[in-house]
C-alpha cells in the first residue's frame, strides 16, 4: 500500500542504488524535512526549546555512538565524557576569540584526538573489557575536566558560553538555535546514511562480525576501529559543543557525567543496533518519556484521589526507563527501529503477504 | 607525615578494601557460573541494606533476625532476577547482557529509592564509634568488623564449593556444555550463584550502610567492586581478597597523600586507573584463568 514496491523497477545502477529507492519513502522524507522546516511556526515554543531542539541534538550524538557501537561493534561506555570535551575546547576557543564556525571545528578535533587516545587505550582488549576501560576513562576524563581549573574554570563551576555567532550573525533566537541543531543533525545523518554505502561502512561491518575474519580478506581491524573511534569522536565532540550552544548555554562537568554516557547508550540500544531510524526513535523515547511518565502518573494519582509523594513521583520516571530497557532487551533486542522495519516490511507487499520474500 | 600515619591509612585502608572484596566475590560468582558480569552488583549491595531496614524498622525484627531474614529475600531477588531477566539472554551478544544489568541496576536503584525515599538513613547493627588501638596505630572499628565478615565468607564461600552443590558449581564454571552433558542442571546452578551473590550483596550493604548510612550512594560501589574483581581475575574468589587488600591500601594511601595536592576526590581518580592499568597489563587480573582475547 504506502511502500506499494510493485512495477518500481530500477534501470540503471544509480537509481538502484539511490539513498531512497522506493517512491513512498522519498515522499514521506520529503514531508518530514517539509514540516522540519516549518516545525517553529507549528510547534509551540516551549516544545521547540526544550523538547525539539535537544531531541535532535541527542540524536546526532546517538548516531555517532552507534557508528562505534552498532556499525563497528565496539563498546564506548565514555562517550558523554567525549562530548563534554568536545564542548569545552568550542566554549574556550569561544571565549577566545575563535570564531565560533572554526571553534566547533577545533572543539570536533579535540575530541576526535582524545577518542584516538581513549582507542589506543581501550583496542587492546575487546567485549567486557573494552566495556570497563572505556567505563574508567569516562571516569578519569571526568575528574580531568572538573579538578583542572584550565578547563572547567575550578571546582563546582559553571562555564558561561557566549552567544552563537554564525557568519558573523548573531543566533540567538529560538528559530536560529532549532536550525543549527537541524541542521547539525540533518548532516550526521545523511553521513551515516551514506555510510552504509561506501567502503568504509562495509569495513566496519566486516570488523564487527567477526575480526579476524576481516583481516583475512584484507581489512586491518584495527586500523578500522580507529577509524571509527575517530570517526564518532568528532560528531560527538561537536554534538556536545551544538547541546552546550543551543540548549545548555552554559557548560559544567556534571552535564557530561557517567550516567549522560549510559543514557546514551539506552538511547542506541532502545532504538536498535546500527538503525539510523532508530537513533532518532530512541533518543526521542528515552529524552521525552520521563516528563510523559511523570505527568502520566501525577494525572493517575489524581484522578484516583491518591496522594504520591514527590519523592517517590521524582524516581518512578528512572524505575519504569530502566525497567524499559529491560523488556525492550527481552522482548525487541534490536529496539524500535525493528519495529519500524516490521511494519514497513508488511506494508510493502501488502496485501499480498503471502508474497513475502 | 610520618610512618605511623601511613601504616594507619594503610592498614584501615586494607581492612575497608576487604569489604570491597565483598562486594567483587558477588561478581565473580556470577561470572564464574555464566560469564555475566552484572553491572547491578552495587544496586543489589544497595537493595540488601534496604531489606535490612525493612525488616528492622517496619517489621520490627531485632538486627539478628533482619539480617539472615533479608539475606533469605534477597535470595529469592536474585533468583528472580536471574529467571526473568538473564537466562533468556544466554548466549546473545554481550553488548545485551552489559546493557541488561545495566538496565537492571538503574530499575533497582531507582524502585528502592521510590519506595524507601532519598534521604540517607542510619542502620545501627551494634558497632561502637570507639576505635580500636593496636599499639599506637587507631583502627576504625566498623571496618574491622566488615573485614572479618568478609573473611568468614569467604572461607564459608571455599568450604561450599567442597560439597557436592559446590562441585556442581565448579564443573558448571569450567564447562557448562561439559556438566549439560552429564546431567548437571545448568540453569539451576547459575540460579544458586545469584542467589550466594546476592546473599553476599546484602552483607555488603549491611556492613557499608551501618558506616555510611543506606542511600542511593551504596551503589557506587560497583566501580571499586569491579575494579577489585576484574584486578583478582573476573574468576578467582581468592583473587578478590587479594585484590581487595590490595586496592584498599593503595587508595587509602594515594588519597591521604594526593587529596591535599590535588584537591580531593582523587579515590575515584586512583580506583579508575587501577582499572585501566590491570585491562592494560594483564586483563586476566592476578589469578584469572580466562584468556583474554587481544588483539
Amino acid at each position: 500500500m504506502l511502500f506499494r514496491q510493485a512495477g518500481i523497477r530500477h534501470t540503471d545502477y544509480a537509481a538502484d542504488r539511490a539513498l531512497f529507492p522506493i517512491p513512498a519513502d522519498r515522499v514521506m522524507v520529503g514531508a518530514l524535512l517539509l514540516f522540519a522546516a516549518l516545525a517553529p511556526l507549528l510547534v509551540s515554543s516551549l516544545a521547540l526549546n526544550s523538547y525539539v531542539t535537544p531531541w535532535l541534538v541527542w540524536t546526532s550524538a546517538a548516531l555517532g555512538l552507534n557508528l562505534i557501537l552498532g556499525w563497528a561493534g565496539q563498546f564506548h561506555f565514555g562517550y558523554a565524557a567525549i562530548m563534554g570535551i568536545g564542548a569545552y575546547a568550542t566554549v574556550h576557543g569561544v571565549r577566545n576569540g575563535i570564531p565560533w564556525e572554526i571553534a566547533i571545528v577545533l572543539g570536533g578535533l579535540t575530541a576526535t584526538v582524545v577518542g584516538i587516545v581513549f582507542a589506543f587505550a581501550a583496542l587492546r582488549v575487546k567485549g567486557l573489557y573494552l566495556a570497563l576501560s572505556t567505563l574508567a576513562l569516562q571516569f578519569v576524563m571526568d575528574w580531568v575536566i572538573s579538578h583542572l581549573p584550565a578547563i572547567s574554570g575550578g571546582v563546582g563551576a559553571t562555564l558561561q558560553a557566549p552567544a552563537m555567532r554564525l557568519l558573523g550573525q548573531p543566533v540567538q533566537s529560538e528559530w536560529g538555535l532549532y536550525y543549527v541543531a537541524l541542521g547539525w543533525c540533518l548532516l550526521v545523518t545523511m553521513f551515516m546514511l551514506n555510510l552504509r554505502r561506501t567502503a568504509l561502512g562495509r569495513a566496519l561491518v566486516a570488523v564487527r562480525e567477526k575480526d579476524f575474519a576481516a583481516a583475512v580478506i584484507g581489512v586491518q581491524s584495527f586500523r578500522y576501529k580507529l577509524v571509527a573511534f575517530a570517526t564518532s569522536s568528532f560528531i560527538g565532540g561537536v554534538s556536545g559543543a551544538v547541546l552546550i550552544f543551543t540548549f545548555y548555554h552554559a557548560v559544567t562537568p556534571e552535564q557530561f557525567a557517567v550516567n549522560v554516557s549510559i543514557e546514551l547508550l539506552a538511547m542506541v540500544i532502545v532504538g536498535g543496533l546500527g538503525s539510523i531510524i532508530g537513533s532518532w526513535f530512541g533518543a526521542a523515547f528515552i529524552l521525552l518519556m520521563p516528563g510523559q511518565i511523570h505527568a502520566f502518573i501525577a494525572w493517575v494519582a489524581q484522578l484516583a484521589g491518591a496522594e504520591i509523594g514527590v519523592e517517590t513521583l521524582a524516581h518512578i520516571p528512572h524505575a519504569v526507563y530502566g525497567g524499559l530497557i529491560i523488556i525492550f532487551l527481552l522482548v525487541e533486542p534490536m529496539g524500535l527501529g525493528k519495529l519500524y522495519a516490521n511494519v514497513r516490511n508488511y506494508l510493502l507487499v501488502w496485501p499480498f503477504g503471502y508474497a513475502r520474500k | 607525615m610520618d610512618l605511623y600515619y601511613f601504616l594507619e591509612l594503610g592498614i584501615n585502608g586494607a581492612l575497608a578494601g576487604l569489604m570491597y572484596s565483598l562486594v567483587a566475590m558477588g561478581l565473580v560468582l556470577i561470572y564464574k557460573s555464566s560469564s555475566v558480569p552484572n553491572l547491578a552488583q552495587g544496586a543489589l549491595t544497595m537493595v540488601g541494606a534496604y531489606v535490612v531496614l525493612v525488616f528492622a524498622d517496619t517489621v520490627g525484627a531485632p538486627m539478628w533476625a533482619a539480617i539472615p531474614l533479608a539475606m533469605l529475600t534477597m535470595c529469592g531477588v536474585g533468583i528472580g532476577i536471574e529467571r526473568v531477566a538473564l537466562r533468556r539472554l544466554a548466549g546473545r551478544p554481550i553488548v545485551m547482557i552489559l546493557m541488561m544489568t545495566l538496565g537492571l541496576d538503574i530499575f533497582l536503584r531507582a524502585t528502592t529509592m521510590a519506595i524507601g525515599g532519598g534521604t540517607a538513613r542510619p542502620l545501627n547493627i551494634g558497632i561502637s564509634d570507639d576505635p580500636l588501638f593496636l599499639g599506637p596505630l587507631l583502627l576504625n572499628r566498623a571496618y574491622v568488623v566488615g573485614a572479618v565478615v568478609a573473611l568468614a565468607l569467604f572461607v564459608v564461600l571455599l568450604l561450599f564449593f567442597r560439597t557436592r552443590r559446590g562441585v556442581v558449581l565448579r564443573a558448571i564454571s569450567d564447562d557448562y556444555t561439559a556438566s549439560w552433558s552429564v546431567g548437571i542442571s545448568v540453569e539451576r546452578g547459575v540460579a544458586l550463584s545469584w542467589a550466594l551473590s546476592s546473599m553476599v550483596a546484602t552483607a555488603a550493604g549491611v556492613l557499608w550502610g551501618s558506616i555510611q548510612g543506606v542511600d542511593q550512594s551504596l551503589s557506587l560501589l560497583l566501580l571499586k567492586g569491579i575494579t577489585v574483581a576484574v584486578l583478582g581475575g573476573m574468576d578467582s574468589l581468592g583473587g578478590a581478597i587479594l585484590a581487595g587488600i590490595g586496592l584498599g591500601t593503595l587508595e587509602a594511601v594515594a588519597a591521604g597523600v594526593l587529596d591535599p595536592l590535588l584537591g580531593g576526590g582523587t579515590r575515584e581518580l586512583v580506583v579508575a586507573l587501577v582499572l585501566i592499568l590491570t585491562i592494560m597489563v594483564r586483563p586476566h587480573g592476578l589469578f584469572g584463568r580466562h584468556d583474554i582475547e587481544r588483539l
